[in-house]
């Protein structure tokens, strides 16, 4: 008797694979395009831009960055006779402005975090960061309008006695004695745009300081202050400069709360307090309006050269605030 | 039996009512000290009283502290004091802006003001002539269109950085947040010499928008971004796990789970483009006549209809700038409180 042997039934082994299917691969596919959408639009905003200045920037060399000469002749049949095309002035005031304005609001910013962070108790912490959200979001032509009206005339006040008892120092010199619509001026405008955006950073920084090392630092009987001196500093210094250099870009970049604030001089002036000065986003809308075609393109490059410095310092802020964000932790 | 008698919780590190008291008192001895040196010096003005009173408030706490309990507590409320400061001058300029355009835009509110425009009126006009609807239907149109471009560019950009992470990923999150701190004008130009000069060759609604798309496909993109990072990868992978392919985990499971917050990306990004003026400037002609045309004509904003009022001077135009700036500044409180409320709500676990 032999019983038969129940037959072996092996399964096929599935076949195993980690090969997308189609939908995945279109999905993959339209998602890697919109992520790659940054980098073309920022490739293009750059050859555009480079493509329309080229013919000024070829024909002003060097001088474009070094000279401060704006001046375009045209005779009646709209021929361009003869031209120079040059953004030194507007260069060292766009630089000067948001110095000042970074010099201003770097330490405000800084405190107010340090408030938000260790002092303010809950509600008002909560209230208080709403508000400076929201700040944050204003347009920037509020600040122009308000800047001009409401706070042009305190800030020349305080600039006439920045210049009286601090006139010594030689950043407070003051040659010709005018004062009115200086990079001062602007500089106070662009603090207050750009002090939302420091505070928002540095608090983000200041908030992920090692909470244990917080409270060693208490358990070992600091004070607040020797605590933050102790542990808050050394772990969000580089990002709160990180912080203060987007703040620089925005205030680099900003065109109309300065257009209306600053008198726009095509003359080098490193003077803070003297009522002449320069900016490149200005100019390109002080300039716009009349300008004939070839005086486009020099605005071009003038933007072209705006895109390339805000661009920078912008890198070289995300690399720092990059760079603390895991540190520490 | 015995009775347990637990000792009453007692809180040592805060302030007794002495303690308040006593901080209460050297604030008011403050108060009347700095209105005292402003009666008797030659220092005027409220520049004098702000700067005064906290140098006595400075002096007096730390004096106080250093007495009482050695220079390190000093250090510490001068310290204190500082940091208030600092939160009293990041504070003054916000208060200070809502109250000036409530005040001085109120002036320029009429009845007509929703419902005219001002083709038939000058800036200069009394203030009743006129109105602003052009600028808010121009603007909505400047919105829109934007939104359409943006929102999916946005939104792909970032869903690749949080679900494909490719080796492009850390290059694109740089270059997202390069592309949020190109200058406005800079996105104008940009347009002017890429699409304006060569292919249409005129002012239209569709110019700015599309140097606004610039603008706020970096807002979008971050904020959706940090939205998406907040989703549990739990539930990334219970989609796969149940035989879904990416593409449907992302878009039945994903997406929705993020849905409140990727709405509170797009009006962050509406509220970051609203007020945007430079490009506007540059590119849409700014009419004064209601456009319903977005591809042909010039057309009015917000922006532009404060900025040629202001720029013409007269007081009754003056107004009418502070006017559309109350609108235009209650716009933008709306659409952040709007993400607030939206983006308080948990993202759904």
């Amino acid at each position: 008797m032999s019983t038969i042997a129940p037959e072996l039934v092996i399964p096929k082994p599935r076949e195993l694979t980690t090969k997308p299917r189609f939908s995945d691969k279109v999905f993959r596919a339209v998602v890697t395009a919109g992520g790659l959408s940054s980098l073309v639009i920022l490739g293009l905003i750059a050859i555009f831009l480079s493509y329309r200045g080229y013919e000024v920037l070829r024909q002003e060399g060097f001088n474009f960055l070094t000279s401060s000469d704006w001046t375009i002749t045209v005779d009646d049949a709209g021929t361009v006779t003869d031209s120079h095309f040059g953004i030194a002035a507007m260069l060292v005031g766009t630089i000067l402005c948001s110095l000042v304005a970074v010099v201003i609001a770097l330490p405000v910013s800084v405190f107010s975090a340090l408030f938000l962070n260790f002092y303010a108790p809950g509600w008002l912490k909560k209230i208080l960061v709403t508000v400076i959200d929201t700040m944050a979001a204003f347009p920037s032509i509020l600040f122009g309008i308000w800047g001009f009206l409401v706070l042009m005339p305190s800030v020349e006040y305080w600039a006439k006695l920045l210049n009286h008892y601090l006139g010594w120092l030689p950043f407070f010199k003051l040659h010709p004695y005018v004062v009115t619509r200086s990079p001062f001026v602007a500089g106070v405008v662009l603090a207050i745009m750009i002090i939302p955006i420091i505070t928002s950073v540095s608090r983000e920084i200041f908030s992920q300081a090692p909470l244990d090392r917080i409270q060693a630092a208490y358990a070992l009987g600091a004070t607040r202050w020797a605590m933050i001196k102790a542990v808050v500093i050394p772990h969000g210094k580089s990002g709160v400069i990180g912080g203060a250099m987007l703040g620089l870009g925005r205030a680099m970049g900003e065109t109309v709360a300065v257009f209306t604030v600053l008198n726009i001089v095509f003359q080098v002036n490193w003077q803070v307090l003297l009522g002449a000065g320069g900016n490149v986003a200005s100019l390109i809308i002080l300039k716009f309006g009349e300008a004939s075609p070839y005086e486009i393109k020099a605005l071009m490059a003038a933007g072209l050269v705006l895109f390339l410095l805000t661009l920078i310092v912008n890198a070289i802020a995300d690399l720092i605030v990059k760079g603390t964000g895991k540190s520490g932790r | 039996m015995t009775t347990v008698s637990t000792p009453a919780p007692t809180r040592p590190w805060q302030a007794s009512n002495k303690e308040k008291f006593r901080d209460f008192l050297l604030f008011l001895v403050s108060i009347a000290a700095s209105y005292g040196v402003v009666a008797i010096t030659p220092m005027k003005g409220k520049l004098a009283y702000f700067i005064l009173f906290f140098a006595f408030y400075m002096a007096l706490t730390a004096g106080l502290q250093y007495f009482k309990r050695g220079s390190a507590a000093a250090k510490d409320a001068f310290v204190n004091s500082l940091v208030a400061i600092g939160a009293v001058v990041t504070v003054i300029p916000i208060a200070s802006i809502i109250a000036t355009v409530i005040i001085k835009g109120s002036k320029g509110l009429h009845r007509g003001l929703l419902t005219t425009d001002m083709s038939l009126a000058a800036p200069t006009d009394p203030i009743t002539n006129g109105g602003l609807l052009h600028a808010i239907t121009g603007t909505l149109t400047l919105v829109v269109l934007a939104l359409i471009m943006s929102i999916p560019i946005g939104i792909l950009t970032a869903l690749y950085l949080t679900e494909i992470q490719g080796s492009l990923t850390r290059p694109i999150q740089f270059l997202v947040q390069a592309m949020s701190g190109v200058p406005s004008i800079v996105a104008g130009l940009f347009i002017l010499s890429a699409v304006l000069y060569p292919i249409t060759k005129a002012y239209s609604g569709l110019m700015g928008s599309l140097a606004l798309t610039i603008l706020m496909i970096p807002t979008v993109a971050r904020t959706s971004q940090e939205v998406l990072k907040l989703i549990p990868n739990d539930l990334r992978e219970a989609g796969v796990a149940l035989g879904g392919t990416q593409w449907r985990t992302v878009a039945m499971i994903v997406v929705p789970a993020a849905r409140s917050g990727l709405v509170t990306a797009v009006i962050l990004g509406i509220a970051r483009i609203a007020g945007e003026t430079a490009p506007i400037l540059l590119l849409t002609g700014g009419g004064d006549k209601v456009n319903p045309n977005a591809f042909n004509g010039p057309i009015g904003s917000l922006p532009y209809y404060i900025w040629k009022s202001f720029a013409a001077g007269s007081p009754e135009a003056i107004t009418r700038a502070w006017a559309g700036l109350l609108v235009l500044m209650v716009l933008v409180l709306i659409l952040f409180t709007l993400a607030r409320l939206l983006g308080t709500r948990k993202v759904a676990r």
